[in-house]
């Protein structure tokens, strides 16, 4: 079998073609799933407790705001891996609730992938909600606004806004970090790729390139988007740096 | 003539720094009041204890007889009905100019949105700002934003509006429309406490002028008292360097 040979589309050319394709099937339809759906969990439950401990960092009585960023400060120095075997094999049988095996280890690895992620989640919204200019909030408190209503009116709309970028950020983290979801056996696109590994090493570096593409595709133009677009949109508004 | 708000002697300090010492005075219907003095000498801080932004240590504010001070008052539903103009306009960022007037009639007073857009069109009409109603307030000009401000604290109706130095954060060619819609809204009866600096302003409008300077009222009257000469040396200082300053006094000493 010859390969390599980059001028002329001969046979074995096209066999090698079938074959990447065939890989970036392989591990798009195999690997894909369990990424995203991580990727998914992660960010939606990191967001949910993120949000809620950096109202609690804003506004809470100063023994939560302590407990907050002593949990903030210990999750980001814990390593995801760490975190994924505690849950994983630390407390077993804590996600059977799911269905015990591949179920549970994936919402064990979403979990521990949210905890991390709700601590630089909350240190995002928490940046995001102070940028807020003090002068919006005295505005609305100014018309008669209770403070709940100021904030879902005023303050969080623009926080939210404030926090696309670093956000995205975020995102770009998460979407990587499930690949650390290998090691407790789930069948994500890492793991696949060291699946055709065994079938054809010498193609090993060929086949990581493929991995990269398809990391890259999925985070690009979210990074892209939220990075450029909307900066620009929230200098229309301006808001953000001025 | 009505008594609206009472200011009773109200003390407030940020620290050690004491800001207001005393100050006392009340506003009926339909009033206009100017407040002006040396910067430092705690009129925004005023204000701003009016509508408890910044509530004073000692004292009291009352609207309608209703003690603003009071721990059991309903703070929000008080704040309502007293206005507030801001010196950097404070609109909110993320809403259209329409949304930032129509917010407070729609979520503070509980009306129908209809009702409230209707009212903010309204409002909108009276400082002629009807054609940027779906404008950002990033898209329009200072002057711009601090009339969709005063349409803003219109909107609600209020008792009183208060005005923190209206004009101070504006170009010089912007200040007169700004001056013109509070000129507009004084003579159809709007009661009104503002801090300026604006003497022509004052001059035309002005039940009465309030001098203040460290903290406590050095002198009041009309402005006629006022333009022809205060009692007190501070006062006739300070007007003094006003006229200098806007070239209106020849240069005598």
């Amino acid at each position: 079998m010859t390969h390599g040979s980059l001028n002329g589309l001969g046979d074995s050319d096209m066999q090698e073609l079938q074959e990447v394709i065939r890989w970036f099937q392989y591990i798009i339809v195999n690997g894909l799933p369990a990424t995203l759906l991580l990727t998914f969990l992660g960010l939606v439950f990191g967001f949910i407790l993120g949000l809620l401990f950096a109202l609690g960092r804003v506004y809470a009585p100063r023994p939560i705001k302590v407990a907050i960023s002593t949990y903030e400060r210990i999750m980001r120095s814990i390593p995801i891996l760490v975190l994924m075997f505690m849950f994983v094999f630390g407390f077993p049988g804590l996600f059977n609730f799911v269905g015990a095996g591949t179920n549970a280890t994936l919402m064990a690895v979403a979990f521990a992938l949210a905890l991390r992620s709700s601590a630089y989640q909350a240190g995002i919204f928490r940046s995001a909600i102070q940028s807020v200019s003090p002068g919006q909030l005295q505005a609305a408190q100014a018309i008669g606004m209770t403070n709940l209503q100021a904030n879902v009116f005023i303050v969080l709309p623009q926080a939210f806004r404030l926090a696309v970028p670093g956000w995205s950020n975020e995102y770009a983290v998460v979407i990587k970090d499930t690949s650390f979801a290998m090691a407790v056996g789930i069948a994500e696109m890492n793991k696949l790729a060291l699946n055709l590994q065994v079938e054809s090493p010498e193609f090993m570096l060929f086949i990581l390139f493929v991995l990269t593409l398809v990391y890259f595709c999925f985070t690009y133009p979210v990074t892209k988007y939220a990075g450029e677009i909307m900066t620009k949109r929230l200098k229309r508004l301006g808001l953000g740096g001025g | 003539m009505t008594l609206i708000l009472e200011v009773k002697d109200i003390y407030k300090s940020f620290d050690e720094l004491a800001v207001l010492k005393g100050i006392s005075f009340d506003v009926h219907q339909g009033e206009v009041k100017v407040i002006f003095g040396p910067s430092g000498s705690g009129k925004s801080t005023m204000l701003r204890c009016i509508n408890m932004l910044d509530p004073p240590q000692s004292g009291d504010i009352l609207l309608h007889g209703q003690s603003l001070m009071d721990p059991s008052a309903n703070l929000n539903k008080l704040r309502a009905k007293i206005g507030m103009v801001f010196q950097s306009f404070n609109l909110f960022a993320h809403m259209k100019a329409i949304d930032n007037i129509a917010l407070g009639p729609r979520r503070v007073l509980g009306l129908s949105k209809e009702v409230s857009m209707e009212i903010a069109h309204q409002a909108l009409e009276r400082v002629k700002l009807s054609d940027r109603a779906h404008h950002y307030p990033a898209e329009l000009s200072g002057g711009q934003q601090q009339r969709i401000g005063i349409a803003r604290a219109l909107a609600m109706q209020p008792d009183v509006i208060l005005f923190d130095e209206p004009t101070s954060a504006l170009d010089p060619e912007l200040i007169g429309e700004v001056l013109q819609v509070m000129l507009d809204i004084a003579k159809e009866g709007t009661t009104m406490i503002v801090v300026t600096h604006e003497m022509g302003f004052a001059r035309a409008v002005a039940d009465e002028m309030i001098f203040m300077d460290e903290g406590v009222i050095v002198e009041r009257g009309t402005p006629q008292h006022f333009f022809a000469g205060a009692e007190s040396e501070r006062a006739q200082r300070f007007l003094h360097r006003l006229e200098v300053l806007y070239g209106q006094a020849e240069e005598e000493s």
